[in-house]
This record gives structure tokens, C-alpha cells and sequence, in this order.
């Protein structure tokens, strides 16, 4: 406690208005999404719930929204393992072995760069390689560049994660003859898991997410939850309800992770800006 | 015709294990193959996409029946935007953006994380609640936005119908477009300024705070010539965190007004965005790329010595 004793109140007070202002878009979207166009449009408070919203946003026919939430979880589920495992074994090997300065000062400086750089400006060689390489409007294809936008800071987390593990468990197996893969299988990977998991929730919630490259390198096959909202908003200006549905579902992962694991999540969130 | 070796997990003592192992070989390479991955990757797809974007700068790219076609330009592409004003509109829009958004999410960032930690009221749930709209795909905040921005039905609206003022058409007016997607950004990083001060605030050493107050400091005083100097190096890598960032804003403006009406929201995102995928001219959109890349390069500069100060300074 630094500042006197009547900021507890003060501060309750206060931590209520933020929340009710954090909270208050979804609840809208919420009653808005269970609600029938008339009401919605009349802003009624009064009213019959209907999941007629919902039902159409998934199963009428023009609707791909079903294909949009498969793609979305199998590029997102992809990509996590796909991060997990190549972040995990670069941060190792740059964080327990010999390297040149020279190597991990330029690898480090080029990874934040790439990090901070704005997405839209690599999309563009993105879209020509992959219709090069014929990955364009593939999950494959999404898959690959989402694993590339979240590698930096999986690396970035798995590294801060091993440096506060001390290095002697390792050297304690080495010496009892044991493999640098079985060190690292055996010793290292349970110690780290935490790091592990905050990597996995963030590079699943970012990827489910992302928006900007799911956009310009798919079409209809791989498109994702994101891109179906915004086809769905521009091409269908007034159909509210469903609107409201698809904001409303595209939030529940982030709502499931936030419950159980928010100390992994704000400890990777806070490492990512803060390295 | 060679001997049936049962014997082979187990070396004999003595017998010098002259044989190749590849499993031994990989374990005493075990470094450099663990990064091997992640360097195929960073080759693949962020080296090999910004040497492309240099060549297709100096070309003009165009598509054929399925097929790409490069066609050498020279400087075409710079002397276009030499002459492009609306790409001097975009940086302009983008630079009024950032500096709104980002100061306004600082210093509400910091009061919300200040009063918050002096508060023992409910805190874990609420700062789960808080740290929502971070970790929401921005596509459905632009949605829930554009709803509650709604001329007929939309809050805003009717806040303005209880206030007897008249509707305004918030996303579609040129006045006040640009201050409705600001507002939608706000809300979307405020938590995130605030969850960075938070981190800050409760790593702070507490013998100069109890020795100020010892001293009888008031909490203006407190704040003013103790708990705000501590925080500076949190602050100033928050400030460009989020800069750098709100630069790359690019979502919730699709979603809310795509860059209109005219170009009252035109923002660099979407203008290369658009260049590259609207009007097909990959080439112009390169170039615009490496300007937008040369901006962030020397931002992240400074934020990198900033962030080094900072781990000095704990």
C-alpha cells in the first residue's frame, strides 16, 4: 500500500466503473445477438431471447461460418505446436550454449524488428510467394505464417523462462550421463512448462485472432472466423443479429483462457513488451 | 550374412566405440540443430519476404492468367510517391492516431493501475475481466463497435437522445470518424497500458516510498517526486510499446469505416493494404512497405535502448 488508506474505497469505486466499461460492449453484443431483428432495431429492453441468430449464423446455407470456425481452430491448434516446439528448442540452444555475440546479437535484433514492423508491410512478398509455391488459400499456408508472427515472442518467453531456471539440474544430469536431448526432454521441458503454456495460450489466442494475413492470403478454402465476420459485416450491412452472434462467439477462447490461466497469460504478455 | 548383433545397446568395456553414432552425432550437435527450425523459418519467411520486397519496389508486378509478372521499373514506383498525397494524408491520420490514442491510454493506464493497486476489493477476478478485451480478436471489438455506433439502435445515439441532442452518424461523418475509431482503440489497450504499470507499480523497492512518508509526504507528493520517478523507465518502454504498435493499427479501421468516409480514417495500414490488394499494384506497395518499415526501424532502435536502460536501471 503506498498512497493512504481511503484509496481502498476510492479505488473499488473506480476498478467498478472500468469494469463496467470493459464489460458493457460484450453484454450489448450479448442481448443483441439473442434478440430478433425488430427488437434490436427498436433497442428494446424488454424481450423474447431467440437463438435464431445463432442457428443462422451456423447452419443457413450461404453461411460458411462452420467452415471459418474449423479452419480457425485447426490453424490456430497447428500453429501453437508448431511454435511451442521450434521456440522451445531455439530459445534452448540460445540460452544454454556457446554462441557468438555477434550471431545472437544480430538474430535478436532481427526477431524484434520483424516483431514490431507492421504486418501489412511483408503481406504483400507473403501473397506472391505463396502463390508461387501454390500455398495461397491453404491451411498449410496460414499456418506457416502464423507460426512466423508469434515465433519472436514464444522465443522471447521460453528464453526469459530458462534464465530463471538454474542451469546446475542440467549440469547435475550431464554429469549423472545423461543426453543434451534427454537434459533437455527430461529436465528442462517439465521445469518449463508454465512458459510452455503461457506460449501456447497466447500464439492459439493471436493466431484465432489475426486477421490482416488470414484476409489477403486465403479466400474461401482456409478462411478464418475473422475474415468470415468481416465478409460477412460488409457484405450483409444489416443483418445485426447475426453480426452480434459471430463478435460474440469469436470471444469465447480468450473468455475460457482468461479463466484458467491468467497468471500464465499476463506473465507472457508482460515479458513480450517489456524484453 | 552379417552377424545378428543382440549385443548392440550394450558396448563391451574396452572395446573403443570407433563406429559412427548418428545418435551421438546429433546429441554433440544437439545446439545447432535445436535452432536449425526456427532458422529455416526466420529465412523462409521474414528474410526471404523483405529481399523480395526490395526487388518488387523497382517493379512493376503484374498478374496473367494465373501467373505473376515482373517487369523491371527503375525509380517508376518512387517518382509515384513523390506525388502521392494520400499517402502523406494516411502518415498524417496515423501519426494524429498514435499520439491521441497512446497518451490517452497512458495516463488513464496508469491512474486505473495506480488507484488499482492500492485496492484490495476484488482484484483477481476484476483484473481477468479487464484483460479481456486484449486477448479478443480485434475483427469482433470492430464489430461490437460498429453495433453500438449504430445510427438507429446504437448507444452512443442514444445517450444523445436522453441528452436531447440529434443522432449522429458516428462512423460515417468525417468529423467525427477518426475520434469514434480512437475511442474503439482506447478501450482495446487501455487495459494492456494498465496490466505493463501494474507489473510496474508492484515491483517497486519500498523503502524510499516509507521513507518519504516518514517524512510526512503528502500522496501528491508521494506521487509527484516519488512513486512517478520510480515508474519512468516503465512508462517511457510502455510509451513506445504502444507506439509502435498504434502504429500498425490496421483491424477495427477495416471493420468500422475502411478508411472513409473519403479518407477522414486513412491510415498507413490500410493504404498499403490497399495498394497491394485493391489496386494490384504490388510494386508501389513495396515501396511504401520499406518507408513504413524505415519509420518503425528507427523507433525500434530507440525503444531498444530504452528497454537495455531499463533492465540496467532494476
Amino acid at each position: 500500500m503506498i498512497f493512504n488508506r481511503r484509496w481502498n474505497r476510492i479505488g473499488g469505486i473506480i476498478l467498478v466503473i472500468a469494469l463496467i466499461i470493459t464489460l458493457f460492449p460484450f453484454l450489448f453484443t450479448l442481448v443483441n445477438s439473442l434478440k430478433f431483428f425488430k427488437d434490436i432495431i427498436t433497442g428494446t429492453l424488454v424481450f423474447t431471447p431467440t437463438w435464431v441468430n445463432y442457428e443462422r449464423l451456423f447452419f443457413s446455407k450461404q453461411s460458411a461460418f462452420i467452415d471459418n470456425t474449423l479452419n480457425s481452430f485447426v490453424i490456430a491448434a497447428c500453429s501453437t505446436v508448431l511454435v511451442v516446439v521450434i521456440a522451445t528448442l531455439a530459445a534452448y540452444s540460445l540460452e544454454r550454449f556457446r554462441w557468438s555475440r555477434w550471431f545472437t546479437g544480430v538474430l535478436a535484433g532481427w526477431i524484434l524488428l520483424f516483431h514490431m514492423i507492421p504486418g501489412v508491410t511483408v503481406v504483400g512478398p507473403f501473397y506472391l510467394l505463396f502463390r508461387n509455391v501454390g500455398l495461397y488459400d491453404t491451411i498449410p499456408g496460414l499456418i506457416l505464417a502464423h507460426l512466423v508472427l508469434n515465433l519472436p515472442l514464444g522465443i522471447w518467453i521460453v528464453q526469459s523462462f530458462l534464465a530463471d531456471l538454474p542451469v546446475e539440474l542440467e549440469e547435475a544430469a550431464h554429469i549423472d550421463g545423461c543426453s543434451n536431448l534427454g537434459t533437455f526432454l527430461q529436465i528442462v521441458v517439465p521445469l518449463i512448462a508454465p512458459g510452455l503454456a503461457a506460449v501456447a495460450i497466447l500464439t492459439f489466442v493471436f493466431s484465432w485472432n489475426e486477421f490482416l494475413f488470414a484476409l489477403n492470403l486465403t479466400s474461401t478454402n482456409s478462411a478464418t472466423i475473422p475474415v468470415g465476420i468481416a465478409k460477412f459485416a460488409q457484405q450483409y450491412e444489416v443483418r445485426y443479429g447475426e453480426m452480434s452472434a459471430a463478435a460474440f462467439f469469436a470471444t469465447i477462447p480468450a473468455i475460457i483462457f482468461l479463466a484458467l490461466a491468467q497468471r500464465q497469460i499476463v506473465k507472457g504478455l508482460t515479458l513480450g513488451a517489456l524484453k | 550374412m552379417s552377424t545378428p548383433s543382440l549385443n548392440f545397446p550394450l558396448r563391451k568395456p574396452g572395446a573403443s566405440p570407433k563406429k559412427f553414432s548418428l545418435g551421438e552425432w546429433l546429441d554433440r550437435h544437439f545446439q545447432y540443430w535445436a535452432i536449425l527450425p526456427a532458422l529455416i523459418v526466420l529465412l523462409a519467411l521474414t528474410i526471404f519476404p523483405l529481399l523480395e520486397l526490395i526487388g518488387m519496389s523497382v517493379s512493376t508486378v503484374s498478374f496473367a492468367e494465373g501467373k505473376v509478372i515482373w517487369q523491371f521499373s527503375g525509380l517508376d514506383n518512387f517518382r509515384t510517391f513523390l506525388e502521392d498525397e494520400i499517402f502523406l494524408v494516411a502518415v498524417f491520420n496515423t501519426v494524429v492516431f498514435v499520439v491521441c490514442t497512446v497518451l490517452i491510454e497512458i495516463v488513464l493506464g496508469l491512474a486505473l493501475a495506480l488507484i488499482v493497486s492500492q485496492t484490495t476489493l476484488m482484484t483477481g477476478v476484476a483484473r481477468s475481466i479487464l484483460m479481456i478485451p486484449i486477448l479478443v480478436p480485434a475483427i469482433a471489438i470492430g464489430t461490437m463497435w460498429r453495433l453500438m455506433y449504430n445510427y438507429e439502435f446504437g448507444v452512443f445515439n442514444g445517450l444523445f437522445a436522453l441528452l436531447h441532442l440529434p443522432p449522429q452518424n458516428w462512423t460515417g461523418s468525417s468529423t467525427f470518424a477518426l475520434p469514434a475509431v480512437m475511442i474503439v482503440d482506447v478501450w482495446h489497450w487501455t487495459a494492456f497500458v494498465f496490466l505493463l504499470m501494474l507489473a510496474g507499480i508492484e515491483s517497486l523497492p519500498l523503502e524510499p516510498i516509507e521513507a518519504a512518508r516518514v517524512d510526512g509526504a503528502s500522496d501528491w507528493q508521494l506521487l509527484r517526486y516519488v512513486v512517478l520517478p520510480l515508474l519512468r523507465p516503465t512508462i517511457l518502454v510502455t510509451l513506445m510499446f504502444r507506439t509502435i504498435f498504434a502504429f500498425k493499427v490496421f483491424d477495427e479501421v477495416f471493420l468500422l469505416t475502411s478508411g472513409g468516409p473519403g479518407n477522414a480514417t486513412e491510415v498507413i495500414s490500410l493504404y498499403i493494404n490497399r495498394v497491394f490488394f485493391n489496386q494490384s499494384r504490388m510494386g508501389y506497395g513495396a515501396l511504401l512497405a520499406i518507408v513504413t518499415i524505415g519509420i518503425t526501424a528507427i523507433f525500434v532502435f530507440g525503444y531498444n535502448r530504452l528497454s537495455k536502460a531499463r533492465s540496467v536501471a532494476q
